[in-house]
């Protein structure tokens, strides 16, 4: 294998683990607030990825613009789902709310994905920007355009919520919830509103990762799950208290699975994959970015 | 001085266990009352309710007039009723200037926050000195030292204190109560629980004994510290010989 292609290789891992990232920050989010595992969020994802596909296909929007349409419709969503449904499910305690979190997200995935399929019929849509195909060519290696700009909302999305989680009082109010939520109440904080603020911004960040998934991939009323447990697997991996770790954790599976696929065939990218996730358990269990 | 906090037949529960029975007290603005009893007696549970965190079965809590046990414990705190909760609850991942910014997250407390911190500081030099350091990271003193820092940024008219001395060394439950002495003679009240009954009935102007949800005895901390009963039930004389 020539130098350029292994770099080639590289760089679309790298652009595939940008998404992953993005897709597993929203759920570790959720999971680390909330402590609950929302297997919707997959679900969340294609919805923000029909917003980009209509957004294109009825008005001709560029599917990256179409982030304003999608951002806010999912976060719309995400306070409605949590009003609705996940709400009651925060409150409970223990055993009821592992086992109630993970039947009714389910139920709800099963729900949006029958509703997707009656609205937007199960065909595969995809997205033809006038750029797609065309790239940067850097000594030897190709970058899409299309790649570049989504890795490149990616880093900025991340950074972003970096900036909210450590520098804003709302951000810090979602950190301390996720720490220890009666600490936070006691310090003056109305954590029904965090946890309901906390599952829009994850439904907002799906919705980010379903227009980049759409942009690169294109999109079909089925792909939810398949995201939620690629997502599932990088909150292993970067420990499941990291919800920025969930970034890094993503690019470092992307590239793994690129460089495993290029090596020993595509067949066993995904398993490579796994064994990482197994290996990660197994080694190490907070993760590698988590605290005991 | 003025009626301050009332709590007023105060009836909770943990399922089917009834953990308080007909609790009445009340702190005077300006004092600082103790409240001692052994370990079960329900002294958390009772904290518990005065903040919101738990819902009495009946009973009544207020503040001047109005009612505190209606509201969820984020407004308590607005209304400046803030704990210092027992095994400290930091923050652990956070930073202790996060922390103590977090402390400063009611409105009423945010705006003066800059203000606050500096007087924190000054009264803690060294969460000055540690302030970009993760909370859990601090040694058990320090991280007493940045709960009370944490509560002080809040801005409490009544500050409530479950069992800040636990586990400390006696040096720094020393500095401990001479902050909040301190912060008395600043004009804040203060309701504290402690197992360290001696230490509390000398700074305490009165006190409450709760044992097995009740409330069984109170008088002034003087008082209470010549008694008999608790003197061999807390303090640990053996009874006088007859």
């Amino acid at each position: 294998m020539s130098i350029e292609s292994f770099a080639q290789t590289l760089v679309f891992g790298l652009f595939v683990g940008g998404i992953y990232g993005i897709a597993a920050m929203g759920l570790a989010l959720v999971f680390g607030v909330l402590k609950m595992l929302n297997i919707a969020h997959g679900e969340l994802l294609m919805l923000g990825g029909y917003a980009t596909f209509w957004a294109f296909s009825t008005f001709g929007m560029d599917p990256f613009v179409s982030l304003g349409i999608g951002i806010p419709v999912l976060f719309l969503i995400g306070l409605l789902l949590d009003r609705a449904v996940y709400h009651r499910i925060v409150r409970l305690v223990g055993e009821e709310k592992i086992k109630n979190s993970l039947l009714v997200s389910f139920g709800l995935t099963l729900v949006i994905q029958n509703l997707a399929i009656w609205l937007f019929t199960a065909d595969e849509r995809t997205v033809q920007v006038s750029y797609a195909g065309v790239g940067w060519n850097l000594l030897g290696v190709t970058l899409p355009y299309t790649r570049l700009v989504s890795l490149l909302i990616a880093i900025i999305v991340t950074l972003a919520l970096n900036y909210l989680l450590h520098h804003t009082y709302p951000g810090k109010a979602i950190l301390a919830t996720a720490e220890d939520f009666e600490a936070a109440e006691l310090a003056g904080i109305n954590i029904h509103r965090v946890y309901m603020m906390t599952f829009a911004l994850g439904a907002s960040l799906a919705s980010i990762a379903g227009t980049l998934v759409t942009v690169i991939y294109g999109i079909s009323p089925s792909i939810g799950i398949i995201w939620t447990l690629k997502a599932l697997i990088v909150i292993v991996l970067a420990g499941t208290g990291s919800i920025l770790g969930a970034f890094p954790a993503g690019i470092l599976l992307g590239v793994v699975e690129a460089v495993s696929g290029a090596f020993i065939g595509s067949t066993y990218r995904e398993v490579v994959g796994l064994v990482i996730f197994l290996l990660v358990l197994i080694l190490r269990p907070q993760g590698l970015f988590g605290r005991n | 001085m003025t009626k301050f906090l009332d709590v007023h037949g105060v009836n909770a529960s943990y399922g089917d266990i009834q953990a308080l029975w007909d609790v009445s007290l009340k702190v005077n603005e300006g004092e600082i009352v103790a409240l001692i009893g052994p370990n079960g007696a329900g002294k958390t549970t009772l904290m518990r309710v005065m903040t919101g965190l738990h819902q009495p079965l009946s009973g009544t809590v207020k503040l001047g007039n109005a009612d505190l046990h209606t509201l969820p414990a984020y407004q308590i705190v607005e209304k400046g009723v803030i704990l210092v909760p027992e095994g400290r609850r930091l923050f652990g991942g956070l930073t202790v200037l996060e922390n103590l910014e977090l402390g400063a997250y009611a409105r009423r407390a945010r705006d003066l926050r800059f203000r606050t911190l500096k007087r924190v500081f000054e009264i803690f030099p060294l969460l000055s000195e540690r302030q970009n350091q993760r909370a859990n990271t601090l040694s058990g003193g320090q991280q007493q030292m940045l709960a009370i820092g944490r509560a002080l940024m809040g801005l409490p008219k009544l500050l409530m204190l479950d069992e800040p001395s636990l586990g400390l060394a006696p040096m720094i439950v020393e500095n401990i109560f001479e902050v909040v002495k301190l912060m008395n003679n600043q004009g804040v009240t203060i309701f504290l629980v402690e197992q360290n009954a001696r230490r509390a009935l000398e700074l305490a102007n009165r006190a409450y004994i709760l044992e097995q949800g009740r409330i069984v005895g109170k008088g002034t901390g003087k008082e209470l510290l010549h008694n008999n009963e608790v003197r061999q039930a807390y303090l640990g004389f053996a009874p006088t010989p007859r």
